[in-house]
């Protein structure tokens, strides 16, 4: 297999960003019949490698070969006539429109300047034959789960260009299943010789999958192995560069059982959002929270935090009674929410980093005790050291920090609060391992400090290396609590999957 | 700090360039464009009148900037200046003393901006759609004021504000000025300028952050209704009379031109309330140049419209880093050079 030709070649690619070095000197190789694994941290480049060969971004400098012969992307068109095909991470496809428009728009069959429906729908049936999908071409494509139109997006990539196919973290909003299906339909293509580039987060999936992996770290090559050949302790240490035992099976500490719960939510729950529940927390104490999707975890999320206010139930915080109805009086009471949907809830895209982390505190001191520049300079200066936030400046907008970051950015904004309970709704959602293993620390580090925490989260191993307490959901409701010993990725996954006839996904 | 006010200049570049370039035709076209002179205690002349003339909508310019920053609009601008209008002309008639009439018409803008405030805040109405209402509902309500004639009067401590002067400067300019001066120390003197940016772009995140943004939203629409309002006043005690039909009337339009020219976006988020006022000033100086120039007032609608295009190009050529682009070519070709 090492003996394959090099169908895709880039050699010594520079590109800068405005005082920013995005790729220095990376060399890349895509075979024939491969699939290549694309790994780095939030940062590291591959972004920018893939807009490179997909011809969104042009080179300072450097080769790009295909089949030995250099070229020069223009752009995305000529990346495709070039036989590259894209599919990035949120699918650029128009859910309003019927299957077969999503997959020859752009080229549909026309017979008198009309557009030969009847041609498309047959044409688009066969096409997704080839990958066992036989959907009803003609319906819209938004009556498909995700799972379905990613993969309507990779029959369209492939037919179009057909000989290599970026996947940018394909797998990020697909269940256990789906992944399977997909990963079925990525050997099919790599018996057929494309050559796959597959970026993602899941080094489980890098191993079960890929031939090949490529890892960059701060714009540089960090190394290129065959995938048996590299072991995964190995790996997450070129990616991090630096040794780290794996993060989340040595972290969990045993914790004194605090002697007064200081937040106590006695049933609380919405109609149609959340059955009542209660819940206690104390001080020093990290609870993790897990369910699958739409278990009510977020719900519960927004409940305490007065996002949505509870029709039932009542709140008491050291004893005394307190009505939260608006995230402002949540604040006022010392809590914070790192919500579920970075973009659109947490960050202020076009505000500075400094704005950004300054946000929180101002809007609790009130609008006419504003915070200097100097002040929020200081502030943004502290948490950008503390956290280790990657950012060049931090008069940066943030909306150009990497996930990961912005991640941290939000983090910042509720620890400038000096808040007493903090809420994290998937603080490690598509972010990268470093950056995930750092925000895992800093729960260790701030429950140590004496704060309490409730952590929602879908890795359920992360859930067992932090948390004190676990409370389980399941169709709305809270199903349990598990303590001490009990707390094991196995009883939480039986919790979770008990009463099968419940257990939707 | 100097190298921040080296930036603003910088983004600042395309409007002032537009302002001299449309002054420097001026004076082409009316010789006597500069000439400012002291008559009976006041200043007179060309660029004077452009000031006096542009204060109305400076001022509605400097409501609507913090409207728009809030990713908001509000057409209802110009039949507010009605409202407020007729409701002054009709109480001095009356015989009420001037420093009633004047709170009560401000009072008025007050209310009608809380009115947008609570249906966009609140009941989450669009904002085009909700100042909608008030525009078309407004002229009725100035109409019924006013009972479907022009009220005109004679109060001189009223007329003192469209036309009277202090220190030589005329009461809009002056007025326009305090009130631009007031709002750039409050916006960021203040918390409330960030704010106001942070619902603008992503009003959902800032509300996780703890803002309190249906209230803010309140607070801003009120303040256009209050700006508004002041406009109407200036306008009515100028023309001695409040005519409900006409008063304001397409200004919401002035000074939503105002506001973009001056470079806020319409997506809300980074403002200027002073680049909006030169924004307004601009307009004006263009209006006035047509009228000084002798032709026929239709050419100002489509010059104006000319004009406009030239900004906002340069704008979008300015922020895609086009003139830091020249400065480089400039310097590369100053360096072969030596």
């Amino acid at each position: 297999m090492t003996d394959k030709p090099g169908l895709l070649t880039v050699e010594g690619i520079c590109k800068s960003f405005i005082g920013f070095k995005a790729l220095d000197g990376v060399d890349f190789t895509v075979r024939s019949g491969e699939i290549h694994a694309l790994l780095g941290e939030n940062g590291a480049g591959k972004s920018t490698l893939i807009k490179v060969l997909t011809g969104v971004h042009q080179p300072d400098s450097g080769v790009i070969k295909i089949d030995g012969q250099a070229v020069n992307v223009r752009d995305t068109q000529h990346a495709q006539n070039l036989g590259i095909g894209t599919v990035y991470q949120e699918v650029n496809l128009l859910p309003n429109m019927s299957v077969a428009d999503n997959l020859f728009i752009g080229r549909q069959p026309m017979r008198f300047g009309f557009v030969n429906r009847k041609l498309m729908e047959e044409r688009a049936r066969e096409l997704l034959a080839q990958y066992d999908l036989h959907l009803d071409v003609a319906s819209d494509l938004s009556r498909y789960s995700v799972a379905v139109q990613q993969l309507v997006a990779i029959a369209r990539a492939v037919d179009m260009s057909g000989r290599v196919l970026v996947l940018d973290e394909p797998t990020a909003s697909l269940d256990r299943h789906e992944t399977e299906i997909l990963f079925a339909i990525l050997r099919q293509l790599r018996a057929r010789g494309l050559g796959i580039v597959f970026i993602t987060h899941f080094l489980d999936q890098v191993y079960e999958i890929c031939d090949r992996v490529t890892i960059l770290r701060n714009g540089k090559l960090a190394g290129c192995a065959l995938t048996a050949e590299l072991p995964k302790i190995e790996l997450v240490s070129l990616m991090l560069g630096r040794t780290l035992a794996i993060a989340t099976h040595n972290t969990r500490r045993d914790r004194p059982v605090p002697a007064i719960r200081q937040f106590s939510f006695k049933g609380l729950g919405r109609s149609r959002s959340i059955a009542p529940f209660d819940l206690d927390i104390g001080e020093g104490e990290v609870i993790g929270m897990a369910g699958l999707l739409g278990s009510g975890r977020t719900e519960t999320a927004k409940i305490l935090f007065g996002i949505e206010t509870a029709d039932t139930g009542h709140v008491h915080i050291d004893g005394n009674p307190a009505l939260i109805r608006t995230p402002q009086a949540a604040v006022a009471c010392g809590f914070g929410l790192c919500p579920e949907d970075r973009k659109s809830d947490g960050i202020i895209g076009d505000l500075s980093v400094r704005e950004n982390i300054s946000l929180a505190l101002q809007a609790q001191r009130g609008w006419f005790n504003r915070l200097s520049g100097r002040e929020q300079t200081v502030l943004a200066d502290k948490f950008v050291k503390a956290l280790d936030i990657r950012t060049t400046d931090i008069e940066k907008p943030v909306k150009f920090l990497s996930g990961g970051n912005q991640q941290k950015v939000i983090l910042a904004r509720w620890l400038a609060t000096n808040p007493r309970f903090l809420i994290l709704d998937e603080p490690t959602r598509g972010i990268d391992v470093g950056a995930h293993a750092e925000i895992i620390a800093l729960i260790n580090r701030l429950c140590d400090d004496g704060m309490a925490l409730l952590v929602i989260s879908s890795e359920i191993e992360e859930i067992v290396a932090y948390s004190t307490r676990v409370v389980v959901l399941r169709d709305r409701a809270h199903r349990g609590e598990l303590s001490g010993d009990e707390i094991t990725a196995s009883n939480i996954l039986g919790m979770i999957a008990a009463e099968p006839e419940g257990a939707s996904a | 700090m100097s190298r921040l006010n080296t930036a603003a200049l910088t983004k600042a570049m395309p409007q002032l360039l537009s302002l001299m370039l449309i002054l420097f035709l001026n004076y082409l076209a009316f010789p006597g464009f500069f000439e400012i002179r002291l008559q009976d205690g006041r200043l007179f002349g060309s660029l004077i009148d452009v000031l006096n003339r542009g204060a109305p909508v400076i001022i509605l310019a400097i409501g609507m900037t913090a409207v728009i920053a809030s990713r908001g609009v509000d057409l209802s601008v110009g039949a507010v200046m009605a409202i407020s209008g007729a409701l002054a002309a009709t109480m001095t008639v009356s015989g009420y003393p001037v420093p009633i009439v004047i709170l009560a018409a401000l009072g008025a803008g007050l209310l009608c901006g809380l009115w947008n405030g609570i249906l966009v805040a609140y009941f989450d109405l669009q904002p085009i759609v909700a100042t909608l209402i008030l525009m078309v509902a407004g002229r009725g309500i100035a109409q019924l004021i006013t009972e479907g004639s022009i009220v005109t009067f004679n109060e001189p401590g009223l007329i003192f504000f469209g036309t009277g002067s202090f220190a030589g400067i005329p009461m809009p300019i002056l007025i326009a000025a305090l009130l631009l001066t007031l709002a750039i120390a409050v916006v960021r003197r203040t918390a409330l300028g960030l704010l106001i940016e942070s619902i603008g772009i992503n009003r959902s995140a800032s509300s996780y952050a703890g803002l309190n943004s249906k209230l803010l939203l309140l607070v801003i629409y009120a303040f256009c209704g209050v700006c508004a309002a002041l406009a109407g006043i200036i306008i009515a005690a100028d023309i001695r009379g409040a005519d409900a039909n006409n008063a304001g009337l397409w200004l919401e339009l002035d000074a939503i031109l105002a506001v973009v020219v001056g470079g806020t976006s319409l997506f809300g988020g980074r403002f200027s309330i002073l680049m909006s006022a030169l924004g307004a000033v601009i307009i004006q100086a263009m209006n006035t140049g047509i009228l000084l120039s002798g032709f026929p007032p239709e050419y100002n609608l489509i010059l104006k419209a000319l004009v406009i295009i030239v900004i906002l190009l340069a704008q979008s050529f300015s922020s895609l880093g086009g003139w830091a682009f020249l400065k480089g070519e400039f310097r590369s070709k100053g360096a072969n050079r030596q």
